[in-house]
């Protein structure tokens, strides 16, 4: 029997199950452009409402088109003639895109997982589950009170840098390439909160385009070859 | 020169029980039933493993409930950890013994 064979084929399963069973390696990239698309989908949604707002308002109250033409008020004007109407819609644009997103990243990454023959529940997905929802679901809460309070320009920002963070978090537990997004994500989401203005583009790019190169990244480096 | 095979460890010569070993090393804790899903084996199969690694004082075994449901779990020992590792430099040495 050739020894330095066997040996080399042992550390190699050695290695493919210390890797199997501490980081859920399945996620597809196809959840990352899935997600993307998504984002910029309801991100554009979003803008056009907020186009349209804003020209209603300057009809009724010519006044006030400086005011919303510039970035730097612009924001701010929003949110004070904005009405609840507004608010509502804006808040089921995005509980909508959340959920779409969620729903088509996981389709992809359980046919993934499927076609590895990685059960998709075992005790590695749990864990990634739950260091992912955890500060995702501390920061939604953080920003729910924000809303509460007004402090609506807030959100878009603060939800970048949440979810840089529970990303950075969660390359623990898988493709360790997400700690890149997620350092990404949660500069984006500082930056923008000095642009006064403009963080429905720093969200659309954040969460859209962000997601959209990633996702092809992995696919390119992971998938591309296993099909 | 010291014999590289000699540094291997029979126990772990067995797939499944070094694939045991290598599972525990990464993780804290594992129940009956994921290292199971994980190495792809039957109950008895993996039992009798378990059992001869628990003999040689490799593993633990902790009995707790979930509920009324038993859930078994395991962890590696200190002596486990050394051996296993050494078994690790002992496989790596061979292959650099080759180059």
């Amino acid at each position: 029997m050739n020894s330095e064979t066997s040996s080399l084929e042992a550390l190699h399963d050695i290695k493919k199950m210390m890797e199997r069973s501490s980081r859920f390696i399945s996620l597809s990239g196809w959840s990352g452009i899935a997600a993307g698309i998504c984002a910029l989908v309801g991100a554009g949604y979003a803008h056009h409402i907020l186009a349209k707002y804003a020209n209603e308002t300057i009809s009724t109250n010519p006044g006030l088109k400086e005011d919303f033409k510039n970035p730097a008020t612009r924001g701010e004007y929003f949110f004070k003639y904005g009405d609840n109407v507004l608010f509502h819609q804006l808040l089921q644009i995005a509980i909508f895109t959340f959920a779409a997103a969620l729903i088509l990243a996981f389709i992809f990454t359980y046919i993934r997982s499927t076609r590895k023959g990685v059960p998709m529940w075992g005790f590695v997905a749990k864990r990634l589950m739950w260091n992912t929802m955890l500060p995702l679901i501390a920061g939604g809460l953080v920003l729910l009170r924000m809303m509460q309070m007004g402090y609506f320009e807030l959100v878009a920002p603060c939800s970048l840098v949440f979810y840089g963070l529970a990303l950075i978090h969660a390359s623990k537990y898988t493709l360790g390439e997400v700690r890149y997004l997620g350092y990404g994500e949660l500069l984006l989401g500082l930056v923008s909160l000095w642009v006064k203005g403009y963080s429905i583009y720093f969200w659309a790019f954040g969460f859209g385009i962000l997601h959209i190169i990633y996702g092809i990244i992995m696919w390119w480096k992971y998938e591309r070859t296993s099909n | 020169m010291k014999n590289p095979i000699g540094n291997l460890n029979k126990i772990f010569d067995s797939r499944i029980r070094m694939g045991v070993m290598s599972v525990l090393l990464v993780n804290d804790e594992v129940n009956f039933n994921d290292l199971k899903q994980l190495l792809e084996l039957t109950d008895g199969n993996l039992a009798s493993h378990l059992t001869n690694l628990e003999e040689n004082g490799y593993i633990k075994i902790h009995k707790g409930f979930i509920g009324r449901k038993t859930n078994t779990t395991y962890s590696i020992t200190k002596a486990g950890q050394k051996a296993f590792t050494e078994h690790l430099e002992a496989l790596e040495n061979m292959i650099k013994n080759v180059k």
